[in-house]
C-alpha cells in the first residue's frame, strides 16, 4: 500500500477523507522558516526531481538568500516552482502522480510556500501536457473551497528537455526564456532575481505528507540515508511498464516482480534517465532501490527510472537514438554542447552501423571527456555519461561491432537508427516548435 | 623540494557567454587551449581555474582579449 495513492483519481473530497485538511503551517517569521523545515530536517526527505539533496537544506538557502537584502533589490520574496515538467521522455512517475493526487501537490505547494515566506506558487508543466485540465480542474476545486491562502498558478514551459532544469525554469517564470542560467543558482537568484525554491512535485507531495504525519513518521519506511516511499518508473523488457511505488532500498528484483516480471533474458539497465547511465545485468537485480546503494554499484538513481534492454535488442542502436535526440535538446548555449553532443552522436551511429574504426573510436573517448564540466548546465555532461556507461556496460557489444558484426542483427542497417526501437524518443525538434518558431521563449 | 606555488586567485569562464573566438588562446597559449571545435579548455578542464602568482599575468592578458568579457578574474581572499 503506497502512501501517494497513485492507485486511484483523488478528487478533492477523496483527497480529504483519505488524508484529512492540511494542519495550519507556521508562517516564517524573519529570518527564520516555519516549523516544517525542523520536521523536514527529521525526515531526510531528499529531493526526487533526480539530485537527491536535502529539502531542508533547499529551503533553508531560499530563506536565507531572501533576508540578505541589499540597497538595489527591494523585492526579495521568496518564490515557489514545483517542478512537473518531467522532461525525461522514459520516465512516467510525475505524470502519473499528477493524475492521480493533484491535492497533494497543491498541499505541498501551499506547506512550502507559508514556511519559507514565499509570495508567488507556480506549478510548471510541459506546455504540450495532457495533464492541464486534471490539474486546472483540481486548482478550482480548491479554490471553490477556500482552502489555499495563496493563488497557486500553472504555468507551461515548452516541451525541451532542458526547459526542466531548474534554473531553466525559474528563467522562465522570471524572464519567459527557457533556457539554462549560468553561474546563478535559483536558491538565490531566480525568478525574477527572486531566490526560488524550485522542488519536484513528488517531492512536494511528500512534504505534504511530512506536514501532517511529521518527520518521524515519515523515516518509519525506506533507507536511513533516503528515507520514505519513491516512486519507480519501470520500463523495457517486462510484462508491465509502469510506476510503483516502493519504500527506498526495496531490491531491484522486487520492484520487477511488481511489474509482472522480464519478459527475456537482461543484458542492461537504463537507470536514472538520458543524463543517467548504462548498467550491465550482472548482479544488479539484487541491488538495495535507493540512491546511495544504486550509485555505490555504479548506476545512477536520477529520476528513479530502470529500463531493462532485453538480449533482443541492440543497445548500442538504442544509444544512437537517444544521443541524438539529446544532441537535438541542447539550448544552443555553450561551445561544448553545441558542437561536442552532435559529434558523440554522429560516432555512436557511426558505432551501431558497424562502421567505426579503432581510431575513431579513440576519438569518441577524447570527446566524451572533452564535454564535461564545460557546460553552462549539466546537459553535456549526462549525455556524455549516458555514452561512457553505455560503452563501458556493452564492451562485449562494442567490440562486435568494431568488427563489424551485432548479436542482435545479421544485416548491416543502410540507413542511420531512426524512430524505430525500444526506449522512447519523441518527436524530431522541429514538429515541437511552437508557431512564433521559438521553442525557447 | 620545491612547495607548489600557492593559490593567489581563480579564472573564471561563463560558458554561456563564450563564442569561441579564441583570441583567449592567442593572447596566453600557455594557459588556455582550444577544443576541436575552438573553445577554450582551462587549466584542468573545467569552468574554474585555480592561478599562482606566476600565471596570473597570462590570465589578465586572456581576459582583457575576451571581446565579449566571458573571463573573470577573482582574487583569492588572503
Amino acid at each position: 500500500m503506497g502512501r501517494l495513492g497513485i492507485e486511484t483519481r483523488s478528487s478533492l473530497s477523496m483527497h480529504l477523507s483519505q488524508y484529512g485538511a492540511l494542519p495550519a503551517i507556521a508562517q516564517r517569521h524573519g529570518r527564520t522558516p516555519g516549523a516544517l523545515v525542523g520536521e523536514l530536517e527529521k525526515s531526510g526527505l531528499r529531493g526526487r526531481g533526480g539530485g537527491w539533496f536535502p529539502a531542508f537544506r533547499k529551503w533553508n538557502a531560499v530563506v536565507d538568500s531572501s533576508v540578505e537584502r541589499g540597497r538595489f533589490n527591494r523585492t526579495r520574496h521568496p518564490v515557489v516552482i514545483a517542478n512537473g515538467m518531467e522532461g525525461e521522455p522514459a520516465s512516467a512517475k510525475d505524470a502519473v502522480l499528477m493524475a492521480s493526487s493533484p491535492h497533494l501537490i497543491f498541499d505541498g505547494i501551499a506547506a512550502a510556500a507559508a514556511t519559507i515566506g514565499a509570495t508567488d506558487a507556480f506549478l510548471a508543466l510541459h506546455r504540450d501536457s495532457n495533464l492541464l485540465p486534471i490539474l486546472t480542474k483540481a486548482l478550482d476545486e480548491r479554490h471553490a473551497a477556500g482552502i489555499d491562502s495563496m493563488t497557486i498558478a500553472l504555468v507551461t514551459p515548452p516541451a525541451r528537455y532542458v526547459a526542466s532544469e531548474e534554473s531553466a525554469l525559474s528563467h522562465w517564470v522570471g524572464e519567459g526564456i527557457a533556457t539554462p542560467v549560468y553561474p546563478d543558482r535559483p536558491f538565490q537568484k531566480g525568478a525574477a532575481g527572486r531566490p526560488t525554491l524550485v522542488q519536484n512535485v513528488e517531492t512536494l507531495s511528500h512534504v505534504a505528507l511530512v506536514a501532517r504525519y511529521g518527520g518521524d513518521w515519515y523515516r518509519e519506511v525506506g533507507v536511513p540515508s533516503a528515507p520514505g516511499t519513491t516512486l519507480v518508473t519501470v520500463g523495457g523488457a517486462v510484462a508491465e511498464e509502469g510506476v510503483v511505488e516502493v519504500p527506498t532500498g526495496t531490491p531491484v528484483h522486487e520492484i520487477i516482480q511488481m511489474c509482472g516480471g522480464t519478459t527475456e533474458p537482461i543484458r542492461g539497465y537504463l537507470t536514472g534517465g538520458y543524463g543517467g547511465g548504462w548498467i550491465a545485468a550482472e548482479g544488479f537485480d539484487r541491488t538495495p532501490w535507493d540512491p546511495d546503494s544504486v550509485r555505490d554499484a555504479g548506476a545512477v538513481f536520477g529520476a528513479s527510472l530502470m529500463w531493462l534492454i532485453g538480449e533482443s535488442e541492440c543497445p548500442l542502436t538504442e544509444m544512437a537514438r537517444v544521443s541524438a535526440w539529446m544532441a537535438g535538446e541542447s539550448a544552443g548555449q555553450c561551445g561544448p554542447c553545441i558542437y561536442g553532443l552532435p559529434s558523440i552522436s554522429d560516432d555512436i551511429h557511426h558505432l551501431a552501423m558497424r562502421h567505426m574504426s579503432d581510431a575513431e573510436m579513440k576519438r569518441l573517448e577524447a570527446r566524451l571527456k572533452l564535454v564535461q564540466n564545460r557546460g553552462g548546465c549539466k546537459h553535456p555532461d549526462g549525455t556524455a555519461r549516458f555514452v561512457s556507461t553505455g560503452l563501458k556496460a556493452f564492451s562485449d557489444e562494442v567490440a562486435l561491432h568494431l568488427d563489424r558484426r551485432c548479436s542482435v542483427s545479421t544485416s548491416r542497417p543502410v540507413s542511420r537508427p531512426g524512430t524505430e526501437g525500444s526506449l522512447p524518443v519523441p518527436l524530431p525538434r522541429l514538429a515541437l516548435v511552437d508557431v512564433s518558431g521559438r521553442d525557447f521563449e | 623540494m620545491s612547495t607548489p606555488d600557492p593559490v593567489v586567485s581563480t579564472l573564471l569562464l561563463n560558458p554561456t557567454v563564450c563564442d569561441g573566438r579564441g583570441l583567449c588562446h592567442h593572447a596566453a597559449p600557455d594557459l588556455i587551449d582550444l577544443d576541436e571545435w575552438g573553445y577554450p579548455i582551462l587549466p584542468g578542464g573545467g569552468l574554474r581555474a585555480d592561478l599562482t602568482k606566476a600565471q596570473v599575468k597570462a590570465a589578465e592578458d586572456a581576459t582583457h582579449a575576451c571581446p565579449v568579457l566571458a573571463l573573470h578574474i577573482e582574487k583569492r581572499k588572503q
